[in-house]
């Protein structure tokens, strides 16, 4: 039994005083370590790629990757500056604010249309096959397909950019709610009618809840395909953020600042999952799957 | 209980229900009539499939019957109403709301006054004895916990008819005695009605003033059998023996004739 499926009935009894007595030192030392094992496992496999990348461009195995020291180097000037003083000293968070203003705009236009509609997609049988089948054929067409047609209707610029990653993140919101209301147990559903609830009062009180757990996992997939489709979302000729900035990067050869922009892509996107998880995890507090 | 200053309260009458399966037609109830009073316990029992959770839905308003009527205070039954509430095996509480927040869903969804919900939610943690869990998730209670839950969430909601599927199925013997007893006691101080289904006739003698008993193909109603048992019963007794004696006898003699 893990400590999440506990029940209230039986709590944990408290640890033998024999075995706590005496060795506090050599207890708090083994918490600790226990705590830093999932840190420390983390980081074996960028540690790994990072010594590799090392070796690979000390040994000039191939003259266009820069080495991690000048990728640190620039990343240093890209943020603060003073080092090469070009187009992109200290430019980092204009591009990273750009870059989050159209992930998050995208991302919480797409949740605000894909939870809604998977809602009513999901209970009502007219709309599902009103809409279903339609959202099944668009599905599978790529967002990097809706770039030129995207173009066309929102122009060059932000607005476009808008409406790629709003792509992106729209489809697993929307499956993932319409997943989690027909999966809802319908005994859920006669409990609430026979106490008294009906109408909208069902999908307030009984459906949205329900299928919370399951519109969670939609918005982090969907957060992540919004950070992973902003270069896409870049090359709509917008003059910065960070996808502009790895398209710029790769006209001028410049592989350093092609290889920042894709760090700080990866960094972002891990905080944002971070802080939905975090989010998911204080709504979800009645879900044994989410503690 | 006694029935002298009571009322018939629900009225069943010639209920037929089929269901179609591919193209099949399964009888599920035919012709099933059964009057119960005001403040009656009431035990169905009968061989797993003889359409006692059909009958018991359909009173409930989550089926409809293909003929027959179901009333309740003369009114006829359309579609599920907090007059009737349902105690599932499987709880079916709301994992997402607390002990207490459950047993207050009911008040609040018809819009009673808050104060009076507090009153009441309150009152009915007390009956069911969760006190201590007031604040816990259903995921965190154990299955005889939940099922208290499950019943102060329709004595909460003011149901003048509870209706019980097999509520103890699932719970271990000594948890199921417990709460058998806490039923009693709840339903003599309440004034409910009970219609409870079960296939323990152990259970059937000690709860029921009445015991129903069903026989499958088609599902129907068999036997009505008043218990006259004083209580509390006492199931060691001589007299309990001779009762549950006889009503096996019925309930074997059905399955003689089925797999005969
Ligand atoms: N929703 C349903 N669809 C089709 N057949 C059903 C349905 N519910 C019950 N039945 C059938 O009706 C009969 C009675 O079922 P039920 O009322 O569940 O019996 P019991 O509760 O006494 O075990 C069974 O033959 C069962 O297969
Ligand atoms: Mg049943």
């Amino acid at each position: 039994m893990t400590a999440r499926d506990q029940t209230v009935a039986d709590l944990p009894a408290a640890p033998p005083a024999a075995a706590t007595a005496g060795r506090p030192g050599l207890l708090r030392a083994r918490r600790l370590a226990l705590r830093a094992q999932p840190v420390l496992l983390a980081l074996v496999v960028p540690a790994l790629l990072f010594a590799f990348w090392q070796f690979a461009t000390a040994n000039r195995w191939t003259r266009l990757i820069p080495t991690p020291y000048e990728v640190a180097e620039y990343m240093w000037d890209f943020a603060f500056g003073g080092i090469y003083d070009d187009a992109f000293s200290a430019t980092l968070h204009v591009h990273l604010l750009a870059s989050m203003s159209r992930v998050y705009g995208g991302f919480i236009l797409a949740a605000a249309a894909a939870i809604p509609l998977g809602l009513m997609i999901g209970r009502i049988a007219v709309v599902r096959q009103l809409l279903d089948p339609f959202f099944q054929l668009l599905r599978p067409i790529p967002v990097t397909a809706w770039l030129p047609l995207s173009m066309i209707f929102f122009g060059l610029g932000p607005k476009s950019a808008f409406s790629l990653v709003f792509l992106g993140a729209f489809y697993p919101i929307l499956l993932n709610t319409v997943f989690g209301v027909r999966s809802v147990d319908p005994r859920l559903f006669e409990a609430a009618s026979m106490l008294g609830c009906s109408g909208s009062a069902m999908f307030r009180k009984v459906v949205l809840p329900a299928a919370l757990p399951s519109i969670f996992t939609g918005l982090r997939l969907g957060l992540g395909l919004a950070w992973f489709v902003i270069v896409v979302g870049e090359m709509t000729g917008v003059p910065q953020g960070l996808g502009a900035a790895i398209m710029d990067g790769r006209t001028l050869s410049r592989t350093e600042l092609v290889i920042c922009g894709m760090i700080v892509i990866g960094v972002a996107g891990f905080l944002s999952d971070k802080a939905v998880q975090a989010l998911g995890r204080r709504l979800l507090r009645w879900s044994p799957q989410h503690q | 209980m006694t029935a002298a200053a009571s009322f018939d309260l629900l009225e069943v009458r010639n209920l037929g229900k089929e269901f179609i399966i591919g193209e099949e037609r399964v009888l599920a109830l035919k012709d099933a009539s059964l009057t119960v009073r005001k403040g009656e316990f009431i035990c169905l029992i009968g061989a797993s499939g003889c359409g006692k959770s059909t009958l018991l839905r359909i009173v409930a308003g989550f089926e409809t019957a293909t003929s027959g009527s179901v009333t309740l205070r003369g009114k006829p039954v359309a579609g599920p109403g907090p007059d009737r509430g349902m105690v599932f095996q499987d709880y079916a509480l709301f994992p997402w709301l607390t002990v207490r927040e459950n047993i207050a869903f009911g008040p609040t969804e018809r819009g009673l006054p808050k104060a009076e919900i507090k009153d009441k939610v309150e009152s009915f943690i007390d009956v069911v004895g969760l006190r201590r869990f007031a604040d816990a998730y259903p995921h965190q209670l154990s299955g005889g916990m939940k099922q208290r839950v499950a019943i102060g969430r329709v004595l909460a909601n003011d149901a003048e008819l509870v209706l019980m599927d097999e509520p103890f199925g699932a719970l271990d013997a000594m948890t199921r005695e417990r709460l058998q007893e806490e039923l009693l006691d709840i339903w003599q101080r309440t004034h409910l009605t009970v219609i409870f289904v079960t296939h323990s006739i152990e259970e059937a003698i000690t709860l029921a003033d009445r015991v129903v008993v069903m026989a499958a193909g088609p599902g129907r109603i068999d036997r009505d059998e008043r218990i006259a048992l004083p209580r509390p019963r006492d199931v060691a007794a001589a007299d309990f023996n001779a009762v549950r004696r006889e009503l096996g006898a019925m309930l074997h003699s059905h399955h003689a004739r089925k797999t005969a």
